[in-house]
């Protein structure tokens, strides 16, 4: 049906961008799995048990996991690389638990009675998403996010507080991704942990990697064709993960650094002939 | 009352050591408003490790940093940047994928003091036209669009330093700002940092280079081993036998 096109792909377009917002200042999350789980099961508690309108309880959900983000991320962005990554997997798994063990939710049953989200509503978020971050990334925020992302330590140098800047993304990362989650939820009536799982996290980290993560164009156009490709294949039955799979690991060999690699310069003079200006790879 | 003494940074009693190896020993010295100090010492005297500390990328283990009269010993690199203190680095650090207009418009100190703020920005041609004019005043107008990766040496070590003076600082300091170059790049440099001097308070440059040092700098401070072991105009200083004892230890007494 078009209208579950509109609201999987839209939906996944945002976590994607959920995604690329915290890598705009270099951090990779796999915890943004659990910050949807938390948007879609705070906001569910909010309309279905104390008669929230949709959006609200959306904003409030987003919120929410913003802050469990900045707290949790806190620790966690003190640490470099590979640690950091580690902090954000150990966030997805810890939400999943702490739900399955919450009996007012539901449990491992799962959590049910959410309605409201039409694609319109989906629609409208990646609007203002994207008009956010195109927004951004004509600004002097994005040369500092930049330059976070390039070299920390130069960027301390500059002025900048690497710490703040970091922390700041990730808050926003999961408050995108939770709204996107509550939306979700409200679609699909029911929800249980098990949707919520690392492999999730996983999938929006590949969204927004195969499609690129130095502009904001990369992570819609991975989201939507990792969301689309299942569909396609429907019809090779059992095959269809091992063609799912073929297209990831082919898509990576063919373009390493996602469909959309170049990054756009925030600002640009008139170009003078003879200096072109280089695009990275 | 003497609001702006005539000390920009006074270092007073400064120590630091890495597991029981001591770099910085009891080091003292002001940086007097106007001036350019220059740092000198053989390889491992604690030149850079002195450049560090000063910044905020190691706490020092004792003695006090004052800059403008405020203690700043323990506050943060970022901190000390916003305050005023810029510097480059030994092996140039820019925003390789940046470009060199970029690399200068991001230390704009509105910006960075209010990241959040710069998002809405308005009349940010203005802020492209200063920094247009800086990178003039370096020779790297005309390579603005250029990724900053793909600078010749020379060019990425200019900019480095257009940079650091793009946030107004109060006090620049040069880690080795000659290091890998040749002799007609190291002049280049010399009228580049004579000509940042007018933008600054004070400056201070770490440097091998005897004969850039002679030319730059108006008083010298030299190094050994962690201790401060001479310190004045630098004719005087580079006549004295227990620094050129320090130097012919070495191979950098190629004068």
């Amino acid at each position: 049906m078009i209208q579950d096109y509109i609201v999987f792909v839209g939906v996944n377009i945002v976590l994607a961008w959920s995604v690329y917002v915290i890598l705009l200042a270099g951090s990779l999350s796999f915890a943004n799995g659990g910050f949807m789980a938390i948007g879609a099961y705070v906001s569910g508690v909010l309309t279905v048990k104390f008669g929230f309108p949709l959006v609200i309880a959306a904003l409030i959900s987003g919120i929410a996991a913003g802050l469990i983000g900045v707290l949790a991320g806190f620790p966690a962005l003190r640490t470099r690389g590979i640690y950091l990554m580690l902090v954000t997997v150990g966030i997805a798994v810890s939400v999943k638990a702490v739900i399955e063990s919450i009996d007012y939710v539901g449990g491992i049953q799962g959590f049910g009675g959410m309605v409201g989200t039409t694609p319109w509503h989906v629609v409208g978020l990646v609007g203002l998403v994207g008009g956010g971050l195109a927004l951004l990334s004509r600004s002097p925020l994005q040369r500092i996010l930049d330059a976070v992302r390039e070299d920390e330590l130069s960027a301390a140098s500059l002025g900048i507080n690497p710490i703040y800047v970091k922390l700041t993304c990730f808050g926003v990362g999961a408050f995108l991704a939770a709204v996107a989650g509550s939306f979700y939820a409200h679609y699909l009536i029911h929800v249980s942990p098990d949707q919520f799982g690392i492999v999730l996290s996983v999938f929006i980290v590949l969204y927004a990697v195969l499609g690129g993560t130095n502009n904001m164009w990369g992570p819609p156009i991975g989201a939507a064709i990792m969301t689309l490709t299942p569909e396609f294949v429907r019809g090779l039955e059992a095959w269809r993960p091992t063609a799912f799979g073929v297209v990831i690991l082919c898509l990576l060999l063919i373009r390493p650094d996602g469909l959309l690699a170049f990054r756009i310069a925030t600002t640009r003079t008139k170009v003078v002939a003879g200096s072109k200006p280089k695009q990275s790879t | 009352m003497d609001v702006y003494p005539q000390s920009i940074l006074s270092v007073d009693g400064l120590s630091k050591s890495f597991r029981g190896l001591t770099a910085l020993d009891q080091i003292s010295l002001d940086v007097r408003r106007g001036e350019i100090l220059g740092l000198m010492g053989p390889n491992g005297a604690g030149k850079s490790v002195f450049i560090n500390v000063i910044t905020g990328l190691y706490p020092a283990d004792y003695g006090t940093v004052r800059f403008l009269g405020r203690d700043v010993t323990r506050l943060p690199s970022y901190a000390l940047a916003r305050l005023g203190i810029a510097r480059t680095y030994q092996n140039i650090r820019l925003l390789r994928r940046m470009t060199v207009l970029e690399n200068v418009l991001v230390a704009i100190k509105d910006h960075v003091n209010r990241p959040l703020r710069s998002l809405f920005t308005r009349n940010r041609a203005r802020f492209v036209r200063a920094a247009t004019t800086l990178l003039e005043q370096f020779h790297l107008a005309d390579k603005r669009d250029w990724l900053a990766g793909s600078l010749a040496y020379g060019e990425a070590r200019r900019l480095e330093i257009a940079r650091a003076l793009a946030g107004k600082p109060s006090l620049l300091l040069l880690d080795e700002p000659a290091a890998g170059m040749n002799e007609r790049e190291t002049e280049e440099l010399g009228d580049t940092i004579r000509a940042s001097r007018k933008l600054l308070e004070a400056m201070v440059i770490v440097e091998h280079d005897v004969a850039m040092m002679r030319g730059l700098a108006d008083r010298l401070v030299v190094m050994d081993a962690g201790h401060k072991i001479a310190e004045g105009k630098p004719g005087e200083v580079l006549a004295e036998p227990n620094v050129i004892e320090a130097y012919l230890g070495t191979d950098e007494a190629d004068e």
